[in-house]
C-alpha cells in the first residue's frame, strides 16, 4: 500500500447520496426511515442546493382550490406539456402521488400558504388547467428545502438519541464533489471524490448510490442556474454505463432577467404571469394571442377580453395565452425579438403593475419585487420588467425504470429529480419539477433500500482507487496547458450560438466538431495554486462534465430531425409522428457519446382513455389511434 | 462602459493572509460579486469565493465589504463612490479556511442543537387547517436564507470565542420563535430552552443582527424580544406556569 493510500479518508455507507437538493434529501430521509445508514454529498454547504432557488411552487392536484382538479387532469396536463414524449409511467407516478408528498412536508413542519378554508393554497401556472401549484409567497424552494433539512437534523437528533453520536447513521458531506462513481464486478461499489475546502481526497464505500444532481444549465451561456448545475451527476452515469435519455431537451425559461449585463439569466418566476402578468413588445402590442399553436387553440383565449374574464371565471373563459407552456412562450419572445420588436436590451416586456395593486405585488411576488428593485433598479410595482429566454432546465437524463428509479444497465445506481430523464418529455410544465423531485426522491431512496437488503458487499479495488487518485492529481503536474476558465467560456459560446433554442443541421455539426475539439485540449487543463479551495481546480473537473453533456446535447439534436417541446429545428419545423415514438438514447464507449433511437413505450389502454381521441390524433398516428394504446 | 475599479481582497488561509490591492474593469449594473469573479477569471485563478444563487435568495455569499456584512450579490459597486476602494474580507466571527471563504461549521452544529418540530400525534396528513394570519409570524422567520450576516455582526460572539458554546445566535433565536409560534408545533418550553440551553439571555438587544439581515427580518421586534418578555411572565407568573400544565403553552 503506498503512503497516499494509507492515509486515504475511507467512508462506509449503506446508501450513498449525491447530491442535497430536493430529490437528494427526499432519498435520504426514505433510506434512513428504512433502517439504512446514509452519505449524503453536496458541492455547496448544506441547505444551498438549486432547490433553494424554486420560486412559483410545488404541483399536485390537492383540489383545494378549485376542486375539479385530480390526478388525471394532472396526468393529461403533464403529458400535454411534454407533448407525448413524456414516460408515461413516470408522469402517471408523478402525478399520484405528488399530493401525498406535498401533505408529508406538512406533517414535517412546513407551512405553505393557506386558502380562505384553511387549505394549503395553489395557484395558476403555466400548462395546469386548475390552480395547483402549492407554494410559500415565491420562496417555495426554500421552504421545501429548508423543511427536509430539518427534517433530517429531526433524524438525526433521534439517531443521537439512540446511538450516542448525532451522525451515526446519516451525516452531510459538504463542499465535497464527487469524481467518479466506482464499479466492481459490473455493480456499484461507491464513489471516489475531493473536499472542496482542503482539496483531500475521499472515498466512499456503498453497494447503492442515488445521483441527485440537478441539471447542466452553466453548459450554457445565458442561464437560470448557479455555478452547481454543470451536469455532474449525467456525466458520472454516462461513464459508470448507464444512459442518457433525449439530452437535446433544455427547457428555455421565457422570462429571465435581460438588463443589467451581469444579472442576464436570472429567473423572473412564472408566477408573475400566473398572477396576472402580461407581456408587450416595443410597440406595446399583447402579442401572445399571435402565438396559440393550433394543438391548444380550443383551451386559451385569442382575445384580451376573454383572457382578463379569465382572472375571474375560470370555467367559462379560456386561460391567457401568456400561460401557454414554456416552451411556447420563449420561442414568441425570441420571434418577436428577432423581428424588431424587441426592447432596447433585446427582451420584451412583462407587466403587473396595470394589473395589480402594489401593496399585493409586494405580498405575492416579494423576492421579485427586490430582485428587480435592487439588481436592475425597476420597481415592478409601477415600471414593466425586460425579460427574455434563458437556460433554465434540462428534460433529457439518467435513463431510469420508473418505479424504482433504479438506472437501467448498472446494478445498484439510481438517479432522481432533475437529472434523470423521461418525466416531462419534450417540455417540463412549470411546478412539475418540485414534485418530482419529491416522488422520485422517495421512491429512489425505497428502490435503493431493498437493493441493498439483497445485493452483498462489493469492497472497491485499490486498482479503482488508484485510477480515481490519478485523474485528480493530474491538472496539478502539468505546467502551462489550457485554462479551465477560458475553455468553460468557449464552450458556452457554443452551445449557445449553435445549439441554443433555435437549431439547424450545419450549426449543429458545427457544434459537435468545436465541442470535440474543446475536449480534446480540456484534457491539457493545468492548474494554478495549490489544492486549498481552488475554484480553478474544481472547475476543471465540472468542465469534464459539461463537455460530455453538450456533447449529448448536440448529438441528439442532430438526429432529432423534427421540432418539439425544448427542441426547435428551423430546417424541420413542426412535429413529427414518428419522431414522437422514440427517444433518443445516449451512451458513452470510453471514447465519445454515441445516440440511438429507440421506441418510446406505448401509453397502456387505461391511461389512453382518459383522452379525448381528437387531441390524440394531434399527436399519434392513425395506426396508434387505431390500436388505442397497448394491452 | 467599463471603469477601473480600485478592490482590496483579503487572501490567505488559518495560518497567514493580508490585503492585496488588484484594479479591475466594472461595467454598468454589476454587483461586488461580479467583480471578484472577473478578477478570479482573469487574474487570481484559485481565488476562493463562495456562491450560488447571484440573486438574494441562497446565503453563500456572505462577506464583510468595507468592514460590513453584507451579500456580495446583492451589493452594487454603484453604491460606493467612484474613486472609493472597495475591501472585500472574509466573516470575522468565524475562522478563515482561504481567502472569502470562512468555516461556518458553528451554524450547523447550532443548528442541530435546537429541539426539531413535533407535530401533533393525532393529525392525518392533508387534514391541517390553518389559518393564512396565523402561519405568517413563523412564516416571516422561514424566510431566513441562512447567510449568518447576523450571526457574523452578533458582539456577542463576533470577537468572543468563549462565548461560542453557550450562545447559539439570532439566526437560531428566530428558529426557535418560529416552532414557538408555529400553529402545530408540540414541543412545550421552547422559550424556556431557549433562554437557558440556547443563551436568548446573553443578548441585549443591540439589533445589530437586524440591521445586517438582508431578507428584513425583524429578529429582534419580533422574534427575540417577544421570546424574552415571555420567558418573565413564564418565570414568575405561577398562575401561568399552573395553566401552562393543564393547556398547552404554545400562545402564552
Ligand atoms: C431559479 C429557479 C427557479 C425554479 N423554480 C421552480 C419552481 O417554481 N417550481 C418547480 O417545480 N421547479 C422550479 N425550478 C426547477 C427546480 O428547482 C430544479 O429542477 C430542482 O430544484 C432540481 O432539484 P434536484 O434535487 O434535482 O437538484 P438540485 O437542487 O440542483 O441539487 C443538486 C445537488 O447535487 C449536488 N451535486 C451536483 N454535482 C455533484 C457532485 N459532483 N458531487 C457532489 N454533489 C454534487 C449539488 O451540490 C446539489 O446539492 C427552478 C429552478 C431555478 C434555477
Ligand atoms: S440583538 Fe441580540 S442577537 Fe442581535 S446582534 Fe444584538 S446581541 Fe446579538
Ligand atoms: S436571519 Fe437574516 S441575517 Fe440571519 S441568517 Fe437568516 S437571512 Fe441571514
Ligand atoms: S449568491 Fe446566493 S445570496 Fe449571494
Amino acid at each position: 500500500m503506498t503512503a497516499k493510500e494509507s492515509t486515504l479518508q475511507r467512508e462506509k455507507y449503506d446508501v450513498l447520496i449525491i447530491g442535497a437538493g430536493g430529490a437528494g434529501l427526499r432519498a435520504a430521509v426514505e433510506a434512513r426511515e428504512a433502517g439504512l445508514s446514509v452519505a449524503i454529498i453536496c458541492k455547496s454547504l448544506f441547505g444551498k442546493a438549486h432547490t433553494v432557488m424554486a420560486e412559483g411552487g410545488a404541483a399536485a392536484s390537492m383540489g383545494n382550490v378549485n376542486d375539479k382538479d385530480n390526478w388525471m387532469v394532472h396526468f393529461r396536463d403533464t403529458m400535454r406539456g411534454g407533448k407525448f414524449l413524456n414516460h408515461y409511467r413516470m408522469a402517471e407516478l408523478h402525478a399520484k402521488e405528488a399530493p401525498d408528498r406535498i401533505w408529508e412536508l406538512e406533517m414535517w413542519g412546513a407551512l405553505f400558504d393557506r386558502t380562505q378554508a384553511g387549505k394549503i393554497s395553489q395557484r395558476n401556472f403555466g400548462g395546469h388547467e386548475y390552480p395547483r401549484l402549492a407554494h410559500v409567497g415565491d420562496r417555495t424552494g426554500l421552504e421545501i428545502i429548508r423543511t427536509m433539512q430539518q427534517k433530517i437534523v429531526q433524524l438525526q437528533q433521534k439517531d443521537g438519541r439512540e446511538f450516542g453520536d448525532m451522525e451515526a447513521k446519516i451525516k452531510v458531506f459538504a463542499e465535497c464533489t464527487i469524481t467518479e462513481i466506482l464499479k466492481e464486478n459490473g455493480k456499484i461499489a461507491g464513489a471516489y471524490g475531493y473536499w472542496r475546502e482542503s482539496g483531500e481526497e475521499v472515498l466512499f464505500e456503498a453497494p447503492a448510490v442515488v445521483i441527485a444532481t440537478g441539471g447542466v444549465g452553466k453548459t450554457f451561456k445565458i442561464t437560470s442556474n448557479s455555478w452547481e448545475g454543470t451536469g455532474d451527476g449525467h456525466a458520472l452515469a454516462l461513464k459508470a454505463g448507464a444512459n442518457l435519455v433525449d439530452m437535446e431537451f433544455l427547457q428555455f425559461h421565457p422570462t429571465g432577467m435581460v438588463w443589467p449585463p451581469s444579472v442576464r439569466g436570472i429567473l423572473v418566476t412564472e408566477s408573475v404571469r400566473g398572477e396576472g402578468g402580461i407581456l408587450t413588445n416595443s410597440l406595446g402590442e399583447r402579442f401572445m394571442f399571435k402565438y396559440i399553436p393550433d394543438v391548444f387553440k380550443d383551451k386559451y383565449a385569442d382575445n384580451e377580453e376573454e383572457a382578463d374574464r379569465w382572472y375571474l371565471d375560470q370555467d367559462n373563459n379560456r386561460r391567457p395565452p401568456e400561460l401557454l407552456p414554456r416552451d411556447e412562450v420563449a420561442r414568441a419572445i425570441n420571434s418577436e425579438v428577432k423581428a424588431g420588436r424587441g426592447t432596447e436590451h433585446g427582451g420584451v416586456f412583462l407587466d403587473v403593475s396595470k394589473r395589480i395593486p402594489a401593496e399585493v405585488i409586494k405580498k405575492r411576488l416579494p423576492s421579485m419585487w427586490h430582485q428587480f428593485y435592487e439588481l436592475a433598479g425597476v420597481d415592478i410595482t409601477k415600471e414593466a420588467m425586460e425579460v427574455g429566454p434563458t437556460c433554465h432546465y434540462v428534460m433529457g437524463g439518467v435513463e431510469v425504470e420508473p418505479d424504482t428509479a433504479a438506472a437501467i444497465g448498472v446494478p445498484g445506481l439510481f438517479a432522481a429529480g432533475e437529472v434523470a430523464g423521461g418525466m416531462h418529455g419534450s417540455n417540463r410544465l412549470g411546478g412539475n419539477s418540485l414534485t418530482d423531485l419529491l416522488v422520485f426522491g422517495r421512491r429512489a431512496g425505497e428502490g435503493a433500500v431493498n437493493y441493498v437488503k439483497s445485493a452483498g458487499a462489493n469492497p472497491v479495488s485499490d486498482a479503482s482507487i488508484k485510477a480515481a487518485a490519478d485523474r485528480i492529481e493530474a491538472p496539478f503536474s502539468r505546467a502551462g496547458g489550457e485554462n479551465s476558465y477560458a475553455l468553460h467560456a468557449e464552450l458556452q459560446e457554443v452551445t449557445h450560438n449553435l445549439v441554443g433554442i433555435i437549431r439547424t443541421r450545419t450549426e449543429i455539426e458545427e457544434a459537435v466538431i468545436k465541442i470535440a475539439d474543446i475536449r480534446a485540449r480540456s484534457k491539457n487543463v493545468a492548474v494554478s495554486g495549490g489544492r486549498l479551495f481552488n475554484p480553478g481546480f474544481h472547475l476543471a473537473f465540472d468542465l469534464d462534465n459539461m463537455l460530455l453533456v453538450a456533447e449529448s446535447t448536440a448529438k441528439s439534436a442532430l438526429l432529432r430531425e423534427e421540432s418539439r417541446g425544448g427542441h426547435t429545428r428551423d430546417d424541420f419545423p413542426g412535429m413529427n409522428m414518428k419522431w414522437r415514438q422514440m427517444n433518443n438514447i445516449a451512451s458513452f464507449d470510453g471514447n465519445q457519446v454515441n445516440i440511438k433511437a429507440q421506441p418510446l413505450p406505448v401509453l397502456p389502454k387505461e391511461l389512453f382513455d382518459l383522452f379525448d381521441v381528437h387531441e390524440l390524433e394531434k399527436y399519434m398516428t392513425p395506426e396508434e389511434i387505431a390500436k388505442g394504446g397497448s394491452n | 462602459m467599463a471603469r477601473k475599479l480600485n478592490l482590496r481582497i483579503w487572501r490567505g488561509d488559518a495560518t497567514d493572509g493580508g490585503l492585496k490591492d488588484v484594479q479591475v474593469d466594472v461595467n454598468e449594473g454589476e454587483v461586488v460579486l461580479d467583480v471578484i469573479h472577473r478578477v478570479q477569471a482573469t487574474q487570481m485563478g484559485d481565488l476562493a469565493v463562495r456562491w450560488n444563487c447571484k440573486a438574494g435568495k441562497c446565503g453563500s455569499c456572505s462577506m464583510e465589504i468595507n468592514g460590513k456584512p453584507r451579500l456580495a450579490c446583492m451589493t452594487q459597486v454603484a453604491s460606493f463612490d467612484e474613486n472609493e476602494t472597495i475591501t472585500v474580507t472574509p466573516l470575522r466571527a468565524f475562522p478563515v479556511i482561504k481567502d472569502l471563504v470562512t468555516d461556518v461549521s458553528f451554524n450547523y452544529k447550532k443548528a442541530m442543537e435546537i429541539p426539531a418540530y413535533e407535530p401533533p400525534k393525532d393529525l392525518a396528513p392533508g387534514e391541517a387547517r390553518m389559518q393564512q394570519v396565523d402561519v405568517e409570524r413563523s412564516q416571516e422567520f422561514r424566510k431566513c436564507i441562512e447567510c449568518f450576516l447576523c450571526q457574523d455582526t452578533c458582539h456577542v460572539i463576533r470577537d468572543h470565542e468563549e462565548n461560542k458554546p453557550s450562545f447559539a445566535g439570532p439566526r437560531f433565536f428566530i428558529r426557535i420563535a418560529e416552532l414557538d409560534m408555529h400553529p402545530l408545533d408540540m414541543l412545550k418550553n421552547r422559550k424556556r430552552t431557549a433562554q437557558e440551553e440556547h443563551g436568548l439571555g446573553m443578548c441585549n438587544i443591540t439589533k445589530c443582527c437586524t440591521e445586517v439581515c438582508p431578507e428584513h427580518i425583524k429578529i429582534t421586534d419580533n422574534a427575540i424580544i417577544p421570546m424574552k418578555e415571555r420567558v418573565v411572565d413564564i418565570k414568575y407568573d405561577p398562575a401561568r406556569m399552573f395553566a401552562g400544565l393543564l393547556k398547552r403553552e404554545k400562545r402564552n
